[in-house]
């Protein structure tokens, strides 16, 4: 059964002057039908400005689709009387790790989202704990927010909506503010969170290397989802990729520069060893 | 530049006023700041001294950190001394020019020095004692009775405990403007107060600026967390008072009975006091 699931989505900024007039209409969603199946690990690529963002707003009824209908876990995120409980099954992660964390000890910070909910203390305290162990930050529960590192951040940030026990994550470029070590520890977090936990992932970004491991990737460009399929299907499309100004894994653009070159490597490279191997392969054959 | 600064004046170590119900010791506090009003002589100030002696010695933290909120009203201090010395009028001591300093002056000074002294150790004993978290969580159950009179006190508790976790962030990000500006060439250092002041303008704007933004952000991140007010929610670290807040609560009432008492003293009464050390210098 599908988690989310959207069908002809559309959602327009309106600009508008000083005096009120509008002076114009930008589409940042446009007819856009998705859906993402319980447990995947879903990844939404895109440019800045291609709607991505917006676009994962509607999971959480942040925003609520102009025309078209969002259901997450079967629930319309129109209906205003259940934006709470589409809020706490889809839990939503943010890009600025400093932004998002409401708390001045780690583990109340985690805490809030339960508490909002209204759930029993000690059920509090058992969720944080688990939530805390699950994203490896257990023994920063103590901790003030303002001392831990960008990573260890965005994975509190990542506690904190598992807390509330959701049955998707929705996380919006939760690694643009990181450096290359804490992006590292934010998507083996997210990545075990989906394998172990079986919570269904929706990862918006625009580094490809993190949608490697995916289990289905969507390419957005100007509001408009223009590719769908594995990594492998969409990593296959170099040329549709540069097209729409988005980069591919190092390894894929080296298997393909060769290929244009004339060296036949198999296709739908994705990783190092992958190249490493295809390579290999050819050396041994020729 | 603004790294090594402290928030609040939170003194960490363990002691048994530390782990007190923060109601209690807010209510003590204002028992205390209300004991002080109620006596005028010399028992009075000796009981409260030795209550606050009694509290100072329990809360483990050095005298010295109590002594630092002194030195920021020293001021008031004096010009309370001044104030009260020449204005106040009765038997004259000592009179130069057109000003006299009455008997009854001295006393009153000297009492003010003690009231205002005390007044300051005992409210900084409660932030020395109490992280800002547990105080605002003090406020709000404290106060809650307030709702019936409509006054939000969830609300304000909460923008207190939000305050107090962004004013590091907020000041690393001054250091950073200004930093940037300064590598603009921006002049902090040189002209009259009102240039200087004017120069700070290039850093206010980008720090409001970032602070909308940031606001508008933690919204967003609170709403996706289901927040929606103090009504249904619940705590995870829920005030609830122990044995030893009792008790507490106890030798606070007793103390404050016992200062109400020692201020209608007549025996005790500040004339008496006078002649006595009058009959001493005399002798």
């Amino acid at each position: 059964m599908e988690i989310v699931r959207t069908k002809d989505v559309v959602y327009e900024y309106i600009r508008r002057d000083d005096e009120g007039e509008v002076t114009g209409v930008v589409t940042a969603v446009d007819h856009v039908s998705l859906e993402v199946e319980q447990g995947d690990f879903v990844a939404i690529l895109g440019h800045n400005g291609s709607g991505k963002s917006t676009l994962a707003k509607h999971f959480n009824a942040i925003l609520v689709p102009e025309e078209g209908t969002v259901w997450v876990d079967g629930i319309d995120t129109a209906q205003d009387e259940r934006v709470w409980k589409v809020r706490q099954t889809a839990g939503m992660v943010f890009q600025n790790p400093d932004n998002q964390i409401i708390g001045q000890v780690v583990e109340e910070d985690v805490g809030f989202g339960p508490e909002n909910m209204g759930v029993p203390t000690e059920e509090i305290w058992k969720r944080v704990n688990e939530s805390l162990k699950a994203v490896g930050m257990y023994e920063y529960r103590k901790h003030s927010p303002n001392k831990l590192s960008g990573g260890q951040k965005q994975r509190v940030s990542i506690a904190g909506v598992l807390a509330m026990r959701p049955k998707c994550i929705v996380l919006d470029e939760p690694t643009a503010m990181l450096d290359p070590n804490g992006r590292k520890e934010v998507l083996a977090a997210v990545k075990e969170l989906n394998k172990s936990e079986k919570v269904s992932v929706i990862l918006i970004t625009h580094y490809m290397e993190e949608v490697v491991d995916a289990d289905k990737v969507f390419v957005m460009d100007a509001g408009k989802v223009v590719m769908s399929g594995t990594p492998r299907e969409i990593f296959s499309q170099v040329e549709r990729l540069k097209e729409l100004r988005l980069d591919v894994p190092q390894a894929t653009l080296l298997a393909y520069e060769l290929k244009k070159k004339g060296i036949r490597l198999k296709d739908g490279i994705l990783t190092q060893e992958e190249l490493i191997e295809a390579v290999e392969k050819y050396g041994n054959n020729s | 530049m603004f790294r090594d600064i402290t928030l609040g004046q939170f003194y960490q170590t363990d002691s048994v006023i530390h782990r007190l119900d923060p109601r209690v010791k807010l209510l003590g506090t204002v028992l205390f700041f209300v004991s002080l009003f109620c006596f005028n002589n010399p028992v009075g100030y000796a009981v409260a001294m030795l209550f606050l002696a009694m509290v100072i010695i329990i809360s483990n933290v050095p005298f010295t950190y109590m002594i630092k909120g002194l030195r920021s009203i020293i001021f008031i201090l004096l010009i309370t001394v001044v104030v009260n010395l020449f204005a106040v009028t009765g038997e004259p001591v000592v009179s130069f020019w057109k000003l006299t300093v009455t008997k009854e002056g001295i006393i009153q000074a000297v009492y003010m020095i003690f009231k205002l002294s005390m007044l300051i150790i005992g409210s900084s004993i409660v932030t020395l004692t109490t992280t800002p978290n547990n105080l605002t969580d003090g406020l709000e159950k404290g106060l809650g009775f307030l709702k019936i009179f409509k006054v939000p006190v969830h609300e304000v508790a909460m923008m207190m405990s939000i305050a107090l976790r962004f004013i590091p962030i907020l000041l690393e990000e001054t250091d950073k403007i200004m930093k940037a500006q300064l590598a603009r060439g921006a002049d902090f250092e040189s002209g009259n107060i009102f240039k200087r002041v004017k120069a700070y303008v290039p850093i206010l704007v980008p720090l409001f600026v970032s602070a909308f933004r940031r606001a508008n952000d933690l919204a967003m991140a609170m709403e996706a967390r289901c927040y929606r007010g103090g009504a249904s929610r619940t705590k995870m670290k829920p005030l609830k008072y122990a044995g030893r807040d009792v008790i507490a609560y106890v030798i606070l009432f007793v103390y404050t009975a016992g200062s109400i008492v020692a201020g209608r003293l007549p025996a005790f009464s500040i004339d008496s006091l006078f002649a006595m050390v009058k009959s001493i210098i005399e002798r």
